[in-house]
């Protein structure tokens, strides 16, 4: 270890992983895991939004699941909170999950067309 | 280090492992595998998380969720309701005393709620063998920032501005301690860290070697910097073999990262540590028997001044410090003395980690701020006293310290405040006991104990305190003598007075103040021939009492001493000249018609 900045480097780095265990995070994503969920390939989408998170170096995000939401018909559901703000992605497949991922955690950009129809 | 959606620690603490938690652990990562989750879900062996009775026990995270006494059949269930599906297991959630719900949050029960760690922060958090998850959670940031930014004598006026004193017991402000070593002419200079913790019931320091090796290696390296010394021993026990295997690879992992070794941080400082296991002499732990033991002499005490810092290891100014002093040096750099200062009472900063034991629902490690009261230490935080019996007393400070009865309840902790109680904060070991434990037996207990460790050097406490034990063998006996009270504290007075170290000073604490509290009931038992506490069992008279007895004669037959007589079907009789007191029967009847009188 050759300076303070050199170890701050590496903390920072090693923090990503650590994070998970704090209680602090700054988002939660939370995946619907009922029969209805896994019957619908919710496993793969967790799969999904964990390499994304990798690949983005994410941290502070809180990755979990649930039961039944009680939208079977549109599982698979992803639900990203944030403070109050609270969205949720309906049919989800890999490929949104990348995207919601990078769209979303990333760049704090809501993907309006793939959330929860408007209740009239 | 890679990054994994949830975490689930397991705690491999020394009480953990013994109530068999790493076959829970292989059960959890065979499920893992089974169910796919091998690069999602990660298992981390910790170090202690406290609530030692519950072992083994598990914290999920990203939730928090805290999972308590499991088998390896409970692995299953968790993996496939909790990790797969994050539904948690609800019939394997802590119930705590008074409760009428599980509770699943580990910061939702007061056993964690209530504490404050600083001492302990990583333990129970981080895995003890990686160094990584260390400096994750600011490791040797407090060495950088040292040797970066502040100059030796900074790190002293720090140390001494935050007001951290001795945790080891005699609570000797830390700064001071470090300025006098830093001042003492002569070179080299020593850091030595005393783990050689050898309270009956304590086990703060063991718990912080095997849940947080690298704090203590980090302050040590801050001590070394501050007081101009580059080498540093740990004292550690042989019986704490886990200590030491856990102390060997973190000291190896900060050499391969630089962090001891040679041009820390790219300063011309360097930094050593090398462990030396004592023999598991209790002496050993009174640092100037100490330091001669890892000289290679003969584990002995010697007459101070000169005091270690003058002439310490080797004849070379030293400074000794506890583990858990040690624990609290980095967070006092990296935070500033201020807000250690903040935390506690006017004249004791900070925290103390206290070891709950005895009779107490929540055995375990707690560490809360000075200053919190006996009562939430041992009732909120320890949850109270199991089957609904009635608190007695409280004993501090091991065979040193003394006992605490149920007026000073509300006392709040602090090293000034123990010690007007006749009692001392000591290394932090907490015995409770309730009504069913003779405090003349207590300390006896602790006599035995010192008797037992006395390193024979010294008359007073060689000579003396065997006289003191057996004057307490004789009145547990029956056959105290008119006198004998007043014969123990004429001792007491001699051999506090007269002993060579703080070992022999301390002796007679633990009878001195179970005198102040409960002198009756030494009375009752030179006096009347009685324990009131129905514990010691030369005084206790075992009868049947005739309206319960159902006349099943079990009691006669397992009757050692044939001492049982009666008809069946009608109230049988001890006879008291052929009683034994051994119990037998009073544990084997159906009908709670012994009794003891």
């Amino acid at each position: 270890m050759k300076s303070l900045a050199e170890l701050d480097k590496l903390r920072e780095k090693l923090r990503q992983e650590m994070n998970v265990r704090e209680k602090d995070h700054d988002v939660t994503v939370t995946v619907s895991m009922g029969t209805c969920g896994i019957a619908a390939g919710a496993r793969e989408i967790v799969k999904a939004l964990l390499e994304e998170m990798k690949e983005q170096g994410l941290s502070r995000v809180a990755l979990t699941q649930t039961s039944c939401a009680g939208l079977c018909q549109h599982e698979p559901l992803v639900e990203v909170n944030r403070g109050n703000e609270k969205i949720t992605y309906i049919n989800v497949d890999r490929d949104k999950a990348r995207e919601i991922v990078k769209k979303h955690l990333v760049a704090g950009q809501v993907i309006k067309e793939w959330t929860t129809p408007e209740r009239s | 280090m890679e990054m994994y959606r949830s975490h689930v620690l397991v705690c491999a603490g020394a009480g953990c492992i013994s109530s068999a938690c790493k076959s829970v652990q292989s059960a959890l990562l065979e499920h893992i595998e089974e169910n796919g989750l091998t690069g999602e879900v990660k298992v981390v062996e910790t170090g202690c998380m406290g609530p030692c009775d519950l072992g083994p026990v598990v914290m999920v995270f990203p939730d928090g969720v805290f999972y308590r006494r499991l088998k390896p059949e409970d692995a299953a269930e968790i993996v496939s309701e909790h990790l797969l599906k994050g539904k948690v297991v609800t019939r394997l959630l802590h119930r705590p005393a008074g409760n009428d719900k599980q509770v699943a949050g580990f910061d939702q029960l007061d056993f964690f709620k209530k504490q404050t760690r600083i001492a302990l922060r990583n333990t129970g958090v981080i895995n003890p063998e990686s160094v990584e998850e260390y400096i994750a959670r600011d490791g040797y940031r407090a060495l950088g920032k040292a040797l970066s930014q502040m100059t030796p004598a900074e790190v002293v006026e720090a140390i001494k501005e935050s007001g951290l004193r001795g945790r080891g017991g005699a609570g000797f402000p830390t700064g001071l301690k470090w300025e006098f070593t830093a001042r003492a002419p002569g070179h080299p200079k020593y850091v030595v860290c005393n783990a050689d913790e050898g309270d009956p019931g304590a086990f703060m320091d063991r718990s912080i070697l095997e849940g947080d090796p690298h704090s203590v290696l980090e302050a040590m390296a801050i001590c070394g910097y501050a007081i101009g010394a580059n080498r540093g021993y740990i004292y550690v026990r042989a019986e704490y073999p886990l200590a030491v295997d856990r102390l060997e690879i973190a000291i190896g992992k900060a050499r391969e990262y630089g962090l001891l070794g040679d041009n820390i941080f790219g300063t011309d400082f360097g930094f050593d540590i090398e462990i030396r296991v004592g023999a598991g002499a209790f002496v050993c732990g009174e640092e100037t028997a100490l330091l001669a033991s890892i000289e290679g002499k003969r584990g002995e005490p010697r007459p101070k001044p000169p005091f270690p810092a003058q002439a310490g290891l080797w004849g070379k100014p030293t400074v000794i410090n506890n583990v858990e002093t040690l624990a609290n040096i980095p967070p006092v750099i990296l935070n500033g003395p201020r807000w250690f200062a903040g935390i506690g009472t006017e004249k004791s900063k900070g925290t103390k980690v206290f070891a709950l034991a005895g009779k107490v629902n929540n055995t375990g490690l707690v560490e809360v701020p000075m200053g919190t009261t006996l009562r939430e230490i041992i009732f909120d935080i320890g949850g109270g006293i199991p089957a609904g019996k009635k608190f007695k007393a409280v004993q501090t400070g091991g065979p040193s310290g003394g006992c605490i009865p149920e007026d000073y309840l509300d006392t709040p902790v602090d090293y000034e405040s123990l010690t007007k109680l006749g009692t001392i904060m000591g290394s932090g070991g907490m015995i409770i006991v309730d009504e069913e434990t003779c405090m003349v037996d207590l300390a006896k207990f602790f006599l035995e104990f010192v008797q037992e460790e006395s390193c024979g050097k010294c008359a007073p406490c060689r000579i003396g305190t065997k006289r003191m034990l057996e004057i307490l063998e004789r009145i547990t006996a029956g056959n105290g003598r008119n006198g004998d009270i007043e014969l123990l504290e004429e001792l007491s007075a001699g051999i506090k007075n007269s002993a060579l170290c703080g070992l022999g000073q301390t002796a007679p604490n633990p009878v001195l103040s179970t005198l102040r509290y409960f002198r009756d009931e030494y009375e009752a038992h030179i006096r009347d021939k009685k324990c009131p506490a129905g514990a010691c069992q030369a005084l206790l008279t075992y009868y049947i009492n005739a309206k319960s007895c159902q006349g099943c004669g079990l009691c006669s037959k397992v009757c050692p001493a044939e001492a049982i007589i009666g008809e069946k079907k009608k109230p049988h009789v001890i006879d008291t000249d052929k009683c034994i007191k051994c119990g037998t029967c009073k544990q084997k009847c159906k009908f709670d018609a012994i009794i003891t009188v």
